[in-house]
């Protein structure tokens, strides 16, 4: 028996809808009778999208003039289901993004309900939705399900569903008003900032090569950065050399960090721990560089190469640059 | 300038433990340490509270049992005092139990400034910090790349997917602080000896007005239904570099097509 009605929090991507809310509509249009969306800002810019993919309204705050998505969403929801201006939905999923979370946490004190985080795969049990969270570095596959009263959160990772068009007309854009934020409505955005990156974005890449601590100092980030652009790869990282303060923490591929499942992920002097193979081990393929022949990321390599980064890389990356 | 530091000792992530078969959750049972992630948070504290010239640092945690070893840590790292609420019935809390007792220790010291990390280190859910702010009323601000505190205002820059917004925010507010973006000072001798004295107000649950069917097994939301091994993969080929690896990474990336 599927839902009747599920909400995912539609994010803007930079060309359209996020793939997040793409990934996680194609699952929605699974488990659920009808799918809407909910986001903070237009809805009319994206409604001709969502309705590709299947949602039939897009509930949309209008802009938000710099005040936080998280608190204005979670509290137009809020308003919106406890003035009766919409029916609760069963469930509602947001990505695991900067926003996502904040709009959850938010929400969940809001309508006293839990939220159950990093879910990589959704089913229904019943007539409620069970999901699927890795832990221990993805070793064990722990399945959990909502006890209380919903709707039910769910925070989904990127990369766990493949977005699908299935052809629809445009979705209809339904007000979403932001009540009085009080108190909590104080922060409010001043100025923004793109940082310009070379190359593919590191969760769209069909290349990824990281760095960890192997590679002894910051400077040395440098040769990760050579060999990816001249792969055409995002430049990543592993948690150690992001809490070090080498590089931002929007590189960090692993738990605390982006998933990345690229055609091609090479790991450069990054041990393998259990935090970061959760966010890289459904790469295609896998090729690890390390000195230490005992180091855990082997036990996931198509290609291991014992060796020390400093000779290994820049040989690789002239070798390729000769081409 | 009184900010008040959310932390969490967790199991050392080296020998993290396993779930415990009969409840399908983290055993407790083995030491605790500081969660790394919240040493950023500690750090960005004690520069705060150096730059405005005045203030404390006051941590706010919790735990089913005793534990302070990892409340030691912080506190030798310069923090002046701590809360730990720890009750057995907070075992099994969920993010949302978290949240209700972090807030209610917090509103009791009137912080001008709350700062948690991103996220912990083990359960990971990323939504305590906002939830708290919720629970207090407060704005937040998560995801800070940098903090400045002037008179009764925080500038924050936060990681966006884009890049970073400057973001400005009246206190008392809540600053979810990401890893990295401070370096956190390790503890002197001198403070490691000062930390065994500093104050630690121990509390349970009734002393902040909680019910227990609010937190712990009976709070949580949610259960966990199935516990099952992830489908393994296989290890490949290993090749010791002899000065010619890199001409083996060429070839497999020719096989895949990708170069």
């Amino acid at each position: 028996m599927a839902l009747d009605k599920i909400w995912v929090f539609c994010e803007a991507g930079d060309d359209g809808v996020a793939t997040i809310t793409l990934e996680m509509l194609a699952k929605a249009r699974e488990v659920a009778g009808t799918v809407e969306v909910f986001c903070g800002g237009d809805g009319a810019a994206c409604a001709a999208e969502l309705g590709d993919h299947g949602v039939t309204a897009v509930h949309a705050t209008g802009d938000l003039d710099g005040r936080m998505k998280g608190v204005s969403v979670a509290s137009a929801v809020a308003a919106a289901i406890s003035d009766g201006g919409v029916v609760a939905p069963d469930a509602i999923l947001l990505g695991t993004t900067y926003d996502g979370r904040d709009v959850a946490a938010r929400l969940s004190v809001k309508l006293d309900v839990s939220v159950l985080s990093n879910v990589v795969d959704l089913r229904l049990d019943g007539d409620r939705l069970v999901g699927v969270e890795p832990v221990f570095g993805g070793t064990l596959n722990v399945t959990s399900r909502f006890t209380g009263g919903g709707p039910d959160i769910w925070l989904v990772r990127p990369k766990s569903f493949e977005p699908a068009a299935v052809g629809g007309s445009p979705a209809e854009v339904v007000d979403l008003p932001v009540p009085d934020l009080g108190s909590t409505g104080g922060a409010v955005v001043q100025d923004r900032f793109t940082e310009e990156s070379e190359g593919p974005k590191l969760d769209e890449a069909a290349i990824v090569v990281s760095g960890g601590r192997g590679l002894g100092a910051a400077e040395a980030y440098s040769l990760i950065e050579g060999l990816a652009k001249q792969l055409g790869a995002a430049p990543g990282a592993s948690r150690a050399i992001v809490d070090a303060g080498w590089v931002p923490y929007s590189y960090q591929v692993g738990q605390t960090g982006k998933v990345v499942k690229p055609t091609v992920y090479i790991a450069c002097g990054i041990s393998g721990a259990t935090q970061h193979l959760v966010g890289m081990k459904g790469s295609k393929n896998i090729i690890a560089i390390n000195k230490d022949s005992e180091a855990p990321i082997f036990a996931v390599a198509d290609l291991g190469i014992v060796g020390d980064v400093h000779k290994v890389l820049p040989k690789l990356t002239e070798a390729l640059e000769s081409r | 300038m009184k900010v008040v530091v959310c932390v969490k000792q967790i199991p050392d992530p080296a020998d993290p433990g396993a779930l415990d078969p009969e409840t399908r959750t983290l055993r407790r049972n083995v030491k605790l340490i500081l969660d790394e992630s919240d040493s950023y948070g500690v750090e960005m504290a004690l520069q705060l509270v150096d730059a405005a010239g005045e203030g404390s640092v006051h941590l706010v945690s919790m735990v089913p049992n005793d534990e302070v070893s990892g409340l030691r840590t912080a506190l030798a790292m310069g923090a002046d005092s701590a809360t730990l609420i720890s009750d057995e019935v907070l075992a099994g809390s969920d993010a949302l139990g978290t949240s209700r007792v972090l807030a209610a220790a917090i509103e009791r010291a009137e912080p001008d400034l709350v700062l948690a990390a991103t996220e912990s280190s083990d359960g990971y859910t990323g939504v305590v910090p906002a939830q708290v702010a919720e629970l207090l009323g407060l704005p937040s601000v998560t995801f800070a790349k940098e903090i400045a505190v002037e008179g009764s205002a925080a500038t924050v820059r936060r990681q966006t997917e884009a890049g970073a917004d400057l973001v400005e925010c009246p206190l008392p507010a809540v600053v979810s602080v990401t890893a990295g973006v401070v370096e956190p000072r390790y503890p002197s001798f001198r403070g490691i000896m000062q930390a065994k004295n500093k104050p630690v107000d121990q509390l349970k649950i009734a002393d902040l007005g909680i019910a227990a069917e609010r937190v712990g097994w009976a709070g949580a939301g949610q259960e966990i239904t199935d516990v099952a091994e992830a489908p393994e993969r296989a290890a490949g080929e290993v090749v010791v570099d002899e000065g010619d690896a890199h001409e083996r990474i060429v070839a497999f990336l020719d096989e895949l097509k990708v170069i």
